[in-house]
This record gives structure tokens, sequence and C-alpha cells, in this order.
């Protein structure tokens, strides 16, 4: 059991490192047009509603405390309080999805959103119309990945609540619960890519 | 006399091959796949061959030939060479060799081929739909915005057969790790996998990156984006940077498996251990670092700066140091041994040969001036077909008939491998040899049409792949040969040390009676060349 | 298609610069340092696998070495010297290809599927031929108006990608008449094979009444100006416009301040990012009103502005 534990926790570490590696090559090409746009990524980026962002950070924030919680109280043999964690941790993640949407639809609104009836008045249209392709890139491949994650919170959570696990048994949910900080973290970072340039000063 | 109970014979209804968890049956559909996919890209290498024996082309337009190049080098790099070792031999052999009952996830090792077939007939589909034109490379903006081909549909199929070398990377690391048996350590593990590592962990970190990579191209041509055209503010540049920065590592994945089998070859055929073992295991780990690090050298005369063409040539000289280093220890390896020239040691020497010609090669590639003048043109086309042609295929045979008993039970005839072996040998170098002269000769690549003084190497090299067609067909019969009617081999037909050999030939379904316990180190044989088994 | 003449070639093209000249001697040594390894390397092998071979029971397999770090430590070292010996070789031959002198003949290159055009600063226009002075250096100020393309002599050694969007440069100094290859060496689409040139070289006075005797509508400059005035930029920049813009006489080859604290030198890159991305550098003191012409403007009229602009007086100009 300790030897498939290991198993399991390094096969998920080394899948988390190729996420890295996903996530990196687009937000080093965000940083090489950055450099070679600042004004214009700076203009497009106050048009992102930094309300829901910051309210989505929130969100994901408590949910990875939730299941940081869960994974501590499963080690004390507390399976069914630990399912009422995983799920609300899933909650949260629905909710996460559903203010995405709804910024996703005021952009689409607002002509944001390139591909989709893409229109922004004056010089810097292009920049930031190359803004946004990253915005609604990043955040839908992201999206994408806490749709996976809150599938994962439910199915855990579910066998969590007939106590499949244990002190002795628990590598299911902490290996999920390292995906679930994966895409947490994932989020700070865009948050801080997309949000807030140009809000400062 | 019938064979006993193995992990063949365990159950045949299809069902059980389709939903196997067994790594030696992923193995099997692995061989199967990329063997259908070797013919397939080889039956396009053979049209544009014959169609180079012209100067002006008769046999095809232009814009097929462009699609046949392109369906080529698609077909085998990502669905031969990168798989090749790895999916079949590595995930035949691993588990094995460390004395563990299979890989460590091995449903997600089956997921693995169907994400790989899935890839594989989806770019084939666009292939043969209407196919795509823009070389393997994909170079934008001429693929985002001027190719009329199925860019989309291949860059997807490309993109899902990326999972497959994840998964698998992923698979062979976390293996290697928390698998072996006791008595293990890393210093005792065959050199086939420390090369097998690093070639997981090149799988598993550059191969996201392409993956990204694609989607921003797939995301360019449909919506129209504009991140890698100039005139909505993109940079085309900024593609070859993400491309080169996956497929120069991609290089290592197609050579360092390669690599692996041929330390085990050497060392069986002259039942010696091999010289500078940790040597040669930490430079496999060397090439793989130093690897991610020499991309810039694709994209000398692309508009990038001097400066970063000075940092990604030193790097370039710097990486092929540690391939130096195995080749003189396989030599080493060689003196006071006991060598024999069956058909896996003939396939290793090739390759010593061949990878030794098409790494020099790189270093003239790698010398500025001279890739100014080189880079683009045939010598750069020879000198990748030396190294994955000559190095990996060759090893990919060498290893798939040094293995061939113990995968199939049966041994192939020995002597029709020799002369299969021989014949590569000269087939390859004839095809190849004339391009680097056609390429120091000034002769640009992925060209349909050429001035007519190119022509004499054409119809040389065009002969030597008429040789190579046949070459590499011979081991598809005799070793279909073999399976039915071939001799029965025993448990070790190569007196050979490693635990992969100390089990039946076909292994059964779990691999061994009981768990090995390892001993002493791999390759250990005597002074008269007697072989000390691992866990003896 | 076959619209060039064959050079009289032994194995490889002639070698017609200095440059070429050099880079075929860097060939032979890397020839030979090769030769070298893979000799002794055979050498080696074929002796072990014979003198060693199975059969020969005669051979002295005692006091083997197992394993040497001397041995390694030595032709690891051995390598790395000989490989960094070769790098600094190739890196002053190549770096000598960043400096076009200044005395070079200016000459642009606008690639297309699937040809070459050319514009000689006094206006004289070739497709798919370059006529160049030997003896004086040259230097092609090349873009693409569609996708990459690559601008190769072989028998100049010499190679550099054509972009869009932006413009490369190659030099080269050619030491006897003759004619040779053009070819394109980036796949380009369908006649990429197809997109062939003739490189003609010619002696100085040749070369002066081959110029004399093209028909042109004005030198590239002249061109440029008018273009200046058609599409609008003396309006602000013509000295008398309402808006103020920066001055553009004795502006090339300028360090200019930007509004952001740093500074840029007035090139032909950054003559081109302010027609075309007038935004990304604002010089200081001055407000960002200025259109993009992205779109508006194609690769020959950028060429010839800025081949106008040039002629406008500053450092490094030519008339």
């Amino acid at each position: 059991m300790r030897q498939q534990h290991d198993v399991a926790q390094l096969g998920m570490w080394v899948f988390l490192a190729t996420e890295v590696l996903f996530f990196g090559g687009l937000i080093l090409s965000y940083c090489v047009y950055r450099s070679a746009y600042p004004a214009a990524f700076a203009e497009a980026a106050r048009h992102t509603k930094i309300i829901i962002g910051a309210a989505n950070t929130a969100v994901l924030l408590t949910s990875s405390f939730l299941v940081a919680w869960a994974v501590a109280i499963v080690k004390l043999r507390q399976s069914r309080f630990a399912a009422v964690l995983l799920w609300g941790a899933g909650v949260l993640g629905v909710i996460f999805l559903v203010l995405k949407g709804i910024e996703y639809g005021m952009e689409y609104d607002e002509h944001l959103l390139p591909g989709l009836d893409f229109f922004y008045p004056g010089e810097q249209a292009r920049a930031v119309g190359l803004f946004f392709s990253f915005y609604i890139v990043a955040t839908g491949l992201h999206a994408i990945h806490v749709a996976v994650g809150i599938v994962v919170l439910g199915v855990i959570g579910a066998r969590a609540r007939q106590r499949a696990y244990s002190d002795a048994y628990h590598s299911p949910v902490t290996v999920a619960g390292l995906y679930w900080h994966f895409v947490d973290m994932v989020w700070i970072f865009l948050f801080a890519l997309i949000y807030l340039p140009g809000r400062s000063g | 006399m019938s064979a006993p109970r193995n992990y063949l014979t365990e159950d045949n209804r299809l069902r059980s091959w389709f939903f196997t968890t067994d790594h030696k049956r992923v193995a099997v559909l692995y061989f199967a796949s990329i063997t259908l996919f070797f013919f397939i890209g080889g039956a396009a290498a053979t049209l544009i061959r014959l169609e180079l024996i012209n100067p002006q082309g008769h046999l095809v337009t232009s814009d097929v030939y462009n699609r046949l190049f392109t369906l080529h080098g698609v077909i085998m790099v990502w669905f031969f060479l990168i798989p090749s070792i790895p999916n079949t031999i590595g995930n035949f052999i691993v588990p094995l060799m460390i004395g563990a009952r299979d890989l460590a996830f091995p449903r997600l090792n089956l997921a693995s081929w169907y994400l790989f077939m899935a890839g594989g007939l989806t770019t084939l589909y666009a292939m043969f739909a209407g196919g795509v034109d823009t070389g393997w490379t994909f170079y934008t903006p001429f693929s985002t915005m001027y190719s009329n081909g199925y860019v989309v549909l291949a860059v997807t199929g490309v993109f899902i057969a990326g999972f497959s070398s994840i998964l698998t990377g992923l698979n062979f690391i976390v293996t290697i790790h928390r698998l072996r048996v006791p008595g293990l350590t890393w210093y005792r593990l065959p050199l086939f996998l420390w090369s097998l590592y690093a070639t997981s962990v090149i799988l598993v970190l550059a191969t996201p990156v392409l993956a990204m990579t694609l989607l921003l191209v797939a995301l360019d041509r449909a919506f129209g984006i504009g991140i890698f055209d100039p005139a909505r503010g993109g940079d085309p540049l900024l593609f070859q940077h993400l491309f080169w920065f996956y497929s120069h590592p991609a290089v290592y994945i197609m050579i360092l498996p390669g690599m692996g089998v041929v330390s085990e070859l050497i060392a069986v055929y002259s039942r010696k251990e091999v010289f500078g073992y940790k040597f040669v295991a930490w430079s496999a780990i060397a090439i793989a670092g130093v690897g991610f690090f020499v991309w810039g050298h694709h994209m000398f005369v692309s508009g990038q700066s001097p400066f970063a063409g000075l940092v990604f040539s030193f790097m370039s000289f710097i990486v092929a140091v540690p391939s130096a280093i195995k080749v003189f220890n396989w030599t080493a390896t060689m003196h006071k041994g006991w060598i024999r020239y069956d058909a896996p040691m003939l396939y290793a020497l090739g390759f010593i040969g061949l990878f030794t010609m098409g790494g020099l090669t790189g270093l003239f590639l790698a010398c500025l001036a001279y890739d100014v003048y080189v880079t683009d043109t045939y010598f750069v086309v020879a000198h990748f077909h030396y190294i994955m042609v000559g190095g990996m295929v060759t090893a990919y045979f060498g290893g798939l008939h040094y293995w061939w008993p113990k995968i199939t039970g049966r041994l192939y005839p020995e002597y029709w491998a020799r002369a299969a072996a021989i014949l590569i040998f000269f087939g390859f170098n004839m095809t190849f040899f004339p391009q680097f002269i056609l390429g120091i000769e000034g002769m640009p690549r992925r060209y349909h049409v050429y001035p007519p003084e190119f022509q004499v190497w054409h119809v040389l090299s065009s002969a030597g792949a008429s040789i190579l067609a046949v070459a590499y067909a011979l081991p598809l019969f005799y070793l279909g040969w073999s399976l039915f009617f071939g001799a029965r081999a025993g448990a070790n037909p190569w007196q050979a040390t490693g635990l992969e050999w100390q089990t039946t030939s076909p292994p059964p379904k779990h691999n061994f009676e009981g768990t090995p316990i390892v001993k002493r180190k791999p390759y250990d044989f005597t002074v008269k060349g007697k072989a000390r088994a691992q866990n003896a | 298609m076959d619209n060039w003449a064959s050079p009289a070639s032994s194995l490889w093209p002639s070698s017609e610069t200095a440059h070429a000249h050099s880079v075929d001697i860097l060939f032979f040594g890397l020839l030979a340092s090769s030769l070298c390894v893979l000799v002794l390397l055979f050498f080696l092998l074929l002796r072990f696998a014979i003198h060693y071979r199975e059969g020969n029971a005669r051979a002295d397999r005692d006091h083997r070495i197992k394993k040497s770090w001397q041995l390694e430590t030595a032709w690891t070292a051995a390598t790395f010297v000989a490989f960094l010996g070769l790098f600094v070789w190739g890196a002053r031959l190549y770096l000598n290809l960043s400096g076009p002198p200044a005395n070079a003949e200016i000459i642009y290159i606008v690639a297309k599927q699937w040809m070459w055009k050319v514009q000689h600063l006094g206006g004289q226009r070739e497709i798919n031929e370059l006529h160049i002075p030997i003896n004086r250096p040259v230097r092609l100020i090349m873009s693409s108006e569609d996708v990459i393309h690559s601008f190769f002599v072989p028998e100049f050694r010499v190679k550099h990608d054509v972009l869009p969007g932006t413009s490369e440069e190659i030099w080269f100094n050619a030491r006897k008449a003759g004619v040779f290859h053009l070819f394109c060496a980036e796949y380009c689409g369908t006649d990429h094979s197809r997109m062939l040139g003739r490189i003609v070289a010619m002696r100085e006075p040749e070369f002066e009444q081959w110029l004399g005797h093209q028909d042109t509508t004005g030198t590239m400059g002249a061109q440029g100006k008018a273009l200046f005035i058609r599409l609008g930029c003396s309006g602000c920049h013509g000295g008398n416009g309402t808006v103020r813009a920066p001055v553009l006489d004795g502006l090339y080859g300028k360090r200019v301040p930007l509004s952001d604290g740093t500074f840029r030198i007035v090139d032909e890159r950054y003559l081109r990012d302010s027609i075309l991305k007038p935004r990304a550098e604002i010089a200081a003191g001055y407000e960002p009103l200025m259109p993009s012409y992205e779109g508006k403007i194609s690769e020959d009229e950028i060429v010839k502005i800025v081949a106008y602009l040039k002629s406008l007086g500053g450092k490094d100009t030519q008339p």
C-alpha cells in the first residue's frame, strides 16, 4: 500500500510537471507579446472584469483550503466529513465556472473575444486582440482543467462517503488534492498576468 | 511440442487483446501499429525517391510532391520513430528488466496505445483526404494563413498522439523509480533503462510545449487570432522558437533509446561488461539535459540575433560530447572481449559507424559559418537520416532481433538476419551518402524540381533506396516466418545476464515466479565470457 | 525554369567571395577532424571485432582494464578542446556576416510566392535577377510579402531567411564577374523549387552602364517621396501641418529618446515599425497620434518610403 501510495504520488507529480510546461509555453508567448506591446496590453487588461476575477480567485483559494482540510482529515479517519469538504470544493469549482461563463458572456457582448465578432475601436486593436486571444485560450484551458477537477472531486468525494479511505489508504485523496492545488496555482498566475496589468497607480 | 502457458497463449479472445493491461500485450499492439506506419511513411519515401530520379519530375505535381514529403516526415517522426523503441521494446522489457510484474500504471499504458491510434488515424485521414503541404515543421505564416491543406486536422492528430508520449514517459519514470526489486540499485540497472529514463524525462517535459504550439497554430488557422501573423501584430519567429524547443529534444527521444539498446548488445555480444558504465549512464542524462538548450541551432539564418547564435552553437558542441563519450566507451568494451557476429551485433556495429558519421556531420551544422551555407540543403537531410535511420532504426532492428526470442518464444533464422543487416548497411549508405554531396553542392531541400547538374547524385540515392526498401522488407518475411516455423527458444538463448532472461521465453503473464532478488551488477561476465545472471 | 547558366562545377560550386573561400577552408578543417576520428574509430572497431572474435581463443584477454577515469577524462577533454576550436573558428567567420561595410551598395529585395523582386536605389527593377558590381560590398535589405523565404547563393556561401513584416539583411563582395545561382531555401509552397534566380556580377563600368540602360520611374528615393506625399505623411511630418510630428530630416542613424525613457537608433527596422506600429515606440515629447499603416501599404511601398527617409540626410545615408 505504501508503495502504491508512493507510486501514485510520484505519477501525479510527473503529470503536474507536464502541465507546468504546457501552460508555461503559453505564458511565455504571452510575455513575449506583452514586452512587445506594453501599452496595448495594459489598455486591454483594463477591460477585464476584475471584480469577477478577484471573486473567482477567492473561490478557488477557498476550495483549495477545503481540499487540504479533506486530505488531512481523511488520515484521521473522518472519511464522511472529508466527503463533505471535497464536495464543497467541487461546488466552489462549479461557482468558478459559472462566474467565468458570466464573464465570457459580458466580454462577448462587448466584442472583446477574437474569432467571435471581435471589434475594438482605435489604433491598438491588433495588440488588444492578441491579449484577448491569450485570455480566452489560457482561461479556457484552465476552465477545462477545473471541470475535470470537479468530476474527480465528485467521484473521490462519493467514495469517501462510503468510507473507502482511511489513514491506511488515502492516496486517491492526496493525489486528487495535488491536482486541484495545481489548478488553483495556475489560476493565481493567470490572474496576475491577465487582470492586474495597467491597473496600478 | 507446444509452448507452455505464457502471456500469448493466456487468453485468445480478441477482447483480451484490446482490453489488456498486460504490458507485454500492449507492446505487441504497438509493434503492429508502428510497423504499419513505418510502411506508410516508407511508401511516401519510395514515391519521393522515384520522383527525384528526374530533375523535372514526371510522376506527380508539385502540390502532391509537397504533400508527400510532409506525410513522410509527420508519419515517420511522430508515428514511427518516437514510439518505436520505447513503446515496443520498452513496454515489453522495462518491467522484466527490473523484476516487476508490470509497469506502474498498466491501464494508462493501454490508454496510451488508444490515444496513439486515435492520433494516428486522425493524421492519416488528414493525409489521405487531401493532405498537408507544410512540411512536418508547420512553419508559420505558411501553415496558418497560406496552406490549403488539412493543417488543423493534421496537427490535431499529432496533438492527440502527444498524450500517448506523455503517458508513456510518465509510466517509465515512476516504474523505474518505484518498482525495482530488492537489490536493484540505480548503478545495477542495465544501461537500456538509464537511456529510457532520460528519454522519458524529455517525453514528459518537451511534449507539452509541442501540444501548446500546435494548439496555437490550430486556433490561429481556424479563428484568425493572428498570433503568428505579422500583419496582425504576431511574430512568425515565435512559432519557430516554440516548435524547436520541443523538436530538438524530440530528436534525442529518437536516439537515446537506440543508444540504450546498443549498450545491451555490445555487452552481450562482447561477453564483457560495458566499459565506463557510470560515464555511459550519466551521458544519457547529460544529453537529455543539455538537449533542452540547443534549439536555436535550427534557426541560425532565421533572423534570430547573432548573440543567440553564438550561445546555441556553443551549447550544440557541448551536447555532442556525451555522445562521443558513449561511442568511445562502446569501442573500449569490445577490447579483450569475446566478439560474436550474430545479427544483433551486426546492427550494433552498424549503429556505431552510421551514428558516428551522422554525429560528426552534426558538428558541421553546429559550426555557425558552415551552417549558414548548408542549412536547408540536402546536407541536413543526410545528417538527420544518418542519425535517425542509420542510428535509431538500425538499433531498433538490433533490439528487435535480440529480444525476439524473449517476446515470441521463437528463434529467427540467423543467416537471413545477417544478410538483411548487411544489405541494410549498404543500401542505407548508397541512399544517403550522395545526399551529403548534394548538400555541399548547394541543392536546397524540399525541392520537387531541381537543376540538372544535381541529377547524378539523385539517381545514385534512388538506386540505394530501392536496395534499402528490399532490405527493410526482408525482416517482415523471415520474422513472420519464424513466428510459425522458427525453432523454439529457451529462456536465455544468448546467455545474457539481465533479469529478463531469467524467465521463460515467452514470459508468463505475471513475468516471474516469485520476486527476483538482485545480487550483482549487470553484464557480469567472467574473463572467459561466462555469464553470471543478476539474480544469481 | 532553367534560366541561369550552369557553372563548370567540380564537386561543389566555385567560391566567388573571400568569405566563401574562408568557408571552404573551414569545411576542410571540419572534414579533416572528422576523418581523423572516423578512421581511428573504424580501425579500432574492425581490429577488435576481428582480433577478439569468439573463435580466436589465443588472443590475450588477461589484464583487462575495467574502467579508467584517466582514459575517460582524456578523451572527453580532447573532444571538448577540439570542439571549442571548431566553435571559435565558425563563430568568428559567422560574425563577419553581421557587419556590412559602410560603402556597400544597397539593394532592396522583396520576396513573394514565387519570385524575387529587386529594386536598386536608382529605381532600376529586376525580377529573378540581381545585377551587382564586383569588388564592392553589396548589402541586400530583404523582406517578404507573404511567407518566409530564404535568399541563398551557394557560390557566396551565404543564406538568410526573408521574413514578412520585418527586414533582414545579407551582404557579400563578389570577386569576379560571372553568373551565379540564387535559390529559395525555405519551403514556401507549391513552386518553392521554381523560385530560382540569377546573380549577375559585373565589372564596375559595365554595371554602371547596365544601371543607366534600365527603365526607371525615378529613383527609389523619388518614388518614396511621391508616396510620402500621396499617403498623407507630409501632412503632419511636412513641417507646416497643424499636428506636431517629429522632423524626419537628418533622422536616419540618429539616437532618439522615446517616451518611456529608453533610446533607439533610427535604422531600417525603426522606420518600418514607425510606419506599421507607431504606438509601439513613441518619440519623447510627442503625443501618440500617428495612425498605423498596417494593411494599407504594400511591402514595395514601405521599402521606397524607407529609402526616401534615408535620403533625407543623417548618418550613414545614400543619395
